[in-house]
């Protein structure tokens, strides 16, 4: 059943070690899909929590979105031009932004 | 001279001051609420500052807040030192001899870098870096620079070496132990760090210390070591730790440790003075002990409570799980809980960007991964994950975070997470799943459909 998250590298018969490169989990899968899906579905999220401000997000934004404003309030970009490109997603040294797949509801 | 007296009054402009200011803005809309700080800039993202001594983006990028914004928030801004705190006048008293009254006083001072005490350690060219000035200061000298020493553990350090390393220096980097940030990585995490910043041309000196810094005419020419080698630099940059800056608060007789004493309100050993950020060390009635955070979140997340109780609510903090994202050597490393236990040599002091929790050695086994720049490490509890260090691919670090967070009872799968790595990581993925779905309705999406 998960034989996709350690595809076909060799189990590892040393006890309490674990080759983390093949110990992708499922949802890993997610930032693995088409672009095509991703510029299609997925809008921006922030993980407010942990925004630190710095605005690297913001500085490499192609379309110049206040992304690092979306982060403070923990508002997803549901801006029109975003390109879903993923440079914010990117660079953010945090590891604040990820994609998620727009809700059902409000999917353009 | 005494002027007119706001009711709220919040002395530093950083992000525990920023926060509070506007909790309180928001619950007051009439109040009369002023900020004091010594540094006379617009509010700025500190562990930005990193970012601007590497040269990733201009430094006008730091800048959080517009001067409209902050006049939207109508806080009077007043830039000078204060230097006594009178808590039976209520009363502040400036360097410049200016007194202002509050009704209720919030501390939000941050914390300051430790400054070395070697000989020479005040010759142009010792550097620390705290805040905004400090990296305008370092970005100059790095200019006319060619080699540079940085001594010091954990996360400012290493900021320090890639900034100088960026900006065109030969960095040397003194550690007293052996390897890097020794309390909080593991020995695999730690050679990884310093492998990659061999790779970037740091020379790295191990088992070093500086006995004096050697200058002319006022300026760093360079280090000679205890070992007696002489290390030419025009930078010596030092991160040692960072301690509270709660002198106005001890000067005035406010309880203090390491940091200023605060209760779970956030309220002083004087209930109409109130500390956050950095400065505060809070009690946390579960578990009767007090903690520290030098963490821009926490910071935040004070500041917000700490507003909101000064405006008359009463809000306990209640601390969460600790939980720092930070880039080593261009590497993701995330760090969730307690993950350290081991000692560090090279600080005096808490470091900036951590948490004195991470340091404490639970009870637990290590699942880690030996060679690979990727690696999830997991601390394992009696009956729940109690931290977890994941290095390179974040995909685990999320779902660790809310299993850490949520205190999922990992008992089904406590065996296998001891028995072997490899396998209890499918094992996990697995659980983690069920548990998630049984958090509805907070399910992360990534997972809502895919599986
Ligand atoms: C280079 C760097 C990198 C960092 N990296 C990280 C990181 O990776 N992750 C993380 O979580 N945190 C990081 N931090 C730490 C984070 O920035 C702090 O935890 C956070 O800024 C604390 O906010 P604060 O409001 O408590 O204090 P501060 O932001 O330090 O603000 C204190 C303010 O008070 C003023 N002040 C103090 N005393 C007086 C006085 N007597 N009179 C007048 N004014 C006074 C100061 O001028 C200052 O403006 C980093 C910090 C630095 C410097
Ligand atoms: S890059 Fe990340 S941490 Fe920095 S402002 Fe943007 S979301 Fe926040
Ligand atoms: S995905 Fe690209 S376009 Fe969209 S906000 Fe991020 S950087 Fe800007």
């Amino acid at each position: 059943m998960f034989d996709w998250l350690f595809g076909s590298k060799p189990a590892c018969d040393q006890p309490s070690t674990a080759t983390s490169a093949a110990a992708r989990p499922p949802w890993a899968a997610l930032s693995l899909e088409s672009r095509h899906e991703v510029l299609s579905e997925a809008q921006v999220v922030p993980e407010a929590a942990n925004c630190v401000q710095c605005g690297c997000c913001t500085y490499n934004c192609p379309m110049g979105i206040d992304v690092r404003a979306h982060a403070w309030r923990g508002l997803p970009v549901r801006d029109s031009h975003c390109l879903t490109c993923s440079e914010c997603v990117k660079r953010c040294p945090r590891g604040v932004l990820r994609f998620e797949r727009i809700p059902l509801l409000t999917r353009k | 001279m005494t002027v007119r007296a706001p009711p709220y009054v919040i002395v530093g402009s950083g992000i525990a001051a920023l926060s509070a200011a506007e909790a309180l803005r928001e619950r007051l809309p009439q109040a009369a609420i002023a900020m004091i700080s010594e540094e006379p800039h617009d509010f700025y993202s500190r562990p930005g500052l990193a970012y601007v001594l590497r040269g990733d983006f201009p430094e006008k990028r730091l800048f959080v807040r517009t001067p409209k914004d902050l006049r939207d928030l109508n806080v009077e801004r007043i830039t000078a030192r204060v230097d006594r705190l009178q808590c039976e006048q209520n009363e502040l008293v400036l360097a410049n001899g200016q007194r202002v009254r509050y009704a209720c006083l919030l501390l939000a001072t941050g914390a300051l870098a430790v400054p070395p005490t070697f000989p020479g350690h005040d010759l142009v060219g010792v550097v620390k870096l705290d805040g905004l000035d400090d990296t305008r200061h370092i970005i100059a000298l790095a200019k006319r620079g060619k080699s540079a020493v940085v001594i010091g553990g954990g996360i400012t350090a290493l900021e320090l070496v890639e900034g100088l390393g960026a900006r065109g220096l030969k960095v040397h980097y003194f550690l007293r132990g052996d390897r890097y940030w020794g309390d909080v990585l593991d020995e695999a995490e730690s050679s990884l760090v310093m492998d990659r910043l061999r790779h970037e041309g740091v020379v790295i000196h191990t088992k070093t210390q500086v006995a004096q810094a050697l200058g002319a005419g006022g300026k760093l020419t360079g280090v000679k070591t205890q070992a007696g080698a002489h290390i030419p630099c025009q930078v010596l940059a030092v991160a040692i730790g960072v301690r509270p800056r709660a002198d106005l608060a001890r000067q005035a007789g406010l309880k203090v440790e390491k940091g200023v004493l605060v209760n779970q309100f956030l309220q002083t050993s004087v209930p109409n003075v109130y500390a956050a950020g950095d400065v505060a060390e809070v009690f946390d009635p579960r578990s009767g002990t007090t903690t520290l955070d030098v963490l821009w979140p926490t910071a935040l997340a004070q500041g917000k409570v700490a507003g909101a109780n000064m405006a008359g609510e009463r809000r306990p903090y209640s601390k969460g799980v600790a939980f720092n994202v930070t880039m080593l050597t261009g590497l993701k490393v995330a760090i969730i809980g307690a993950v350290g236990g081991g000692k560090n040599d090279d600080l005096v002091a808490i470091m900036r960007g951590e948490s004195e929790s991470w340091r404490l050695l639970p009870k637990s086994w290590v699942i880690s991964d030996r060679d690979d720049a990727n690696r999830v490490r997991l601390l394992v509890g009696e009956r729940r994950l109690v931290g977890a260090l994941v290095m390179g691919d974040q995909s685990w670090s999320r779902p660790l975070q809310r299993l850490i967070v949520g205190q999922a009872d990992i008992t089904p799968i406590r065996p296998a997470l001891l028995e072997s790595g490899m396998a209890s990581l499918t094992q996990l993925a697995a659980f983690y799943q069920q548990w998630e779905r049984s958090q509805t309705p907070d399910i992360p999406s990534g997972l809502s459909r895919s599986s």
